[in-house]
């Protein structure tokens, strides 16, 4: 069984605008929050082992774990927010991991990284988004630390600011994307490592469909995108589609929520 | 032109950011080299590429290595210049760097700064304040101004060789001897200069008493009224033998069109007394005591007459420069925005001349005597045709050629 980490959202709230989806003019209800925060917690705990780090006051963003940094095998590398209204998460997630035994290796702190928001595995290569929060020099700490083959992307769309909002790799070697979140570039770099990719129509990537936790044949994701699910559904994948408005109002859904622990067991 | 060295490493292969970046330099008017690549061999292997990014202009190169930074390049750190102070007027520091007549860049506060004008045998003084770097003389240097020192951070671009074969100084052969046939490359040397009139680059004259001698003069009058020159330099010699031909039909006594003349060599004193008393060249031809010749043809066509002293000149005529450091000064300023020169018959001021040429001055000379020749174009090889022949022929040739497109300036 997988080992999730979630932050339950007690202090979640639109408090400061960092991204495209923000706006404090129109904040989250609290008891939706809790409801669609629930309702995703049980879905995933009946595939996973769900762990839960205590949320901090004045951190509203901390329910995002998926930024907290990268977990492969017993190490855990921690974020460098780019925007200070988060970085004060980091210390927390550290200790935490240290605490559950897992190494934690640093990365400079000069590199601005944002954790599994920005790095994916899709077979044995680590894709890692940049430009908006990761910076494409991280990378090549990363690709170090971990002795694996790292593709970057740059990220096009500002709505579309991690790569975990625009690209979901999948078990069996394929995954689904929003192709024009990417440059050509990193398209041609995706399309070259990974088969037979989903394109998301526009409609449906707007409502974070690639914002989804796969876990072997369960994909959790969130509610409106009725053309991705039946494609996945035609490749056998069985599809949790939960309401997310909440979150989606702050720009994340279902992954942003949850970290792996690890990701992989091993890099590469 | 302006560049940096930039530094890409990590999975730039797969992540097609070496390519990404290549097109990037390109497509915003760049252009790069690429020094050193090193390709991982296994595929957890990062990749290694050392780029040298080039531009127009400083702001381009600025914007651009902006946007490779995002890509991850690194900008190699270069090495300031080293500056120290003149220990007093007219007295360069020790160990302070001479220039070549390359274009010069110079690094300071981190900047890259061009050193103008480009000229040869001087050092460099750069001025914080307005950011800027000149190439002073020993007569410019005051004490406590800042004077780079030694090699570090000096960047020379030496002019390339074209590939393509359009432009006549860079595959003619230097030097076209006395035996070799001229009139083809005089038609391409006329092309040029109908190019520079049309492209506006500023034409130069350095004019010698040999053309006036060989009864040339009319034909580099023809050239200033078909509006080809735009700037003369000569000695006080050649204009007063333009002076004495214009008033009495020789020069130093001979007429170069018949074989014995009257008044012989009193003639020049009394044509340097005429203008003397006119009160200067131009006010001569104002009041029309002077109607003819080479320094006629330029006051009337607006060309910018430059005329330098020396010892054993007769006169001077008003107008002629004397002090030596002063005639340095005129000829630094006046030779900044020039782009072509043409050196007749003159090695005293062609040598002069040369040493404050920027290398990118398209420079023709032509002599009779061989080793002046050489000695004129040995500094500026891709950009210097040199002709060793008499100057009449070439000036006659040349005007001959350029006379069915006469226009005004």
């Amino acid at each position: 069984m997988r080992d999730l980490l979630l932050c339950p959202p007690d202090y979640y709230g639109i408090e400061y605008e960092i991204n495209p989806w923000m706006s404090v003019a129109h904040g989250a209800e609290t008891a939706i929050v809790q409801e669609q925060w629930k309702q995703l917690h049980a879905t995933l705990s009946k595939f996973c082992k769900v762990h839960l780090i205590a949320p901090q006051p004045r951190l509203p963003d901390m329910v995002f774990t998926a930024n907290a940094g990268l977990t492969v095998g017993r190490k855990f590398i921690p974020s460098n927010f780019r925007h200070k209204e988060r970085a004060g998460e980091q210390p927390f997630f550290a200790k935490w991991m240290e605490q559950h035994g897992y190494e934690v290796e640093w990365l400079s702190e000069t590199l601005f990284f944002e954790g599994e928001g920005d790095a994916l595995f899709g077979n044995d290569v680590l894709f890692c988004g940049y430009k908006f929060r990761s910076d494409v020099q991280s990378h090549r700490a990363i690709a170090e630390m971990l002795g694996c083959l790292v593709i970057s992307v740059e990220l096009v769309d500002p709505r579309f600011y991690h790569l975990d909002t625009c690209f979901c790799p999948l078990p069996d070697g394929g995954g689904f994307w929003f192709p024009n979140a990417f440059d050509e570039y990193g398209q041609r770099a995706i399309r070259e490592h990974v088969t037979d990719l989903i394109d998301v129509a526009p409609e449906e990537a707007q409502h974070f469909s690639c914002n989804a936790v796969v876990i072997d044949r369960d994909i959790v994701l969130p509610a409106g995108a009725p053309q991705l699910v039946s494609k996945l559904q035609e490749r056998g994948y069985r599809c949790h589609a939960l309401p997310m408005t909440e979150f989606i109002k702050a720009g994340g859904a279902c992954k942003c929520l949850t970290m792996f622990m690890p990701q992989r067991e091993a890099a590469g | 032109m302006f560049s940096e060295t930039i530094e890409l490493r990590g999975h730039i292969i797969d992540s097609l950011i070496l390519p990404k970046v290549l097109d990037q330099i390109l497509t915003h008017g760049g252009n790069f080299k690429i020094t050193e690549v090193q390709i991982g061999r296994k595929r957890a292997d990062q990749s290694f590429a050392r780029i040298e990014v080039s531009t127009e202009t400083g702001e381009g190169l600025d914007e651009l290595i902006l946007r490779l930074r995002q890509q991850g390049a690194e900008v190699m750190e270069r090495a300031n210049a080293q500056v120290a102070p003149a220990p007093a007027n007219g007295v360069f520091p020790p160990e302070f760097y001479v220039t070549t007549n390359q274009q010069t860049f110079v690094r300071f506060e981190g900047k890259e700064i061009e050193v103008t004008p480009g000229i040869i045998n001087s050092a460099i003084a750069v001025d914080r304040k307005k950011g800027s770097a000149r190439a002073v003389k020993f007569f410019d240097v005051k004490k406590g101004n800042e004077i780079v020192v030694g090699h570090q951070g000096i960047r020379v671009v030496p002019v390339q060789r074209t590939t393509t074969h359009t432009d006549p100084f860079q595959f003619i052969n230097n030097i076209v001897d006395a035996e070799e046939p001229k009139s083809a490359i005089i038609r391409e040397i006329a092309e040029e200069l109908r190019r520079a009139r049309g492209a506006a680059g500023k034409v130069a004259v350095v004019a010698g008493p040999a053309i006036v001698r060989t009864g040339a003069g009319g034909h580099l009058a023809r050239l200033i009224e078909g509006g080809y020159i735009d700037r003369l330099f000569a000695g006080n010699a050649f204009a007063a033998h333009d002076v004495e031909r214009a008033l009495f039909g020789t020069s130093l006594g001979l007429n170069p069109d018949v074989a014995i003349a009257r008044g012989g060599h009193e003639n020049q004193l009394r044509a340097i007394n005429t203008i003397r008393e006119a009160g200067g060249i131009a006010t001569a031809v104002r009041e029309k005591v002077l109607t003819s010749g080479v320094m006629h043809a330029s006051v009337k066509h607006d060309v910018d007459i430059v005329l330098i002293g020396a010892v054993g000149d007769e006169g001077p005529l008003p107008g002629v420069t004397t002090d030596v450091i002063e005639c340095e000064k005129i000829l630094r300023d006046k030779l900044t925005d020039v782009t072509h020169v043409i050196l007749l018959a003159t090695l005293r001021y062609s040598l002069a001349i040369g040493a404050f040429l920027a290398n990118n001055v398209k420079t023709v000379c032509v002599d009779i005597d061989p080793s002046a020749v050489e000695r004129a174009v040995e500094r500026q090889p891709l950009q210097s045709i040199g002709l060793v022949t008499d100057v009449e022929p070439f000036l006659r040739v040349l005007a001959d050629d350029l006379s069915g497109s006469k226009v005004t300036k």
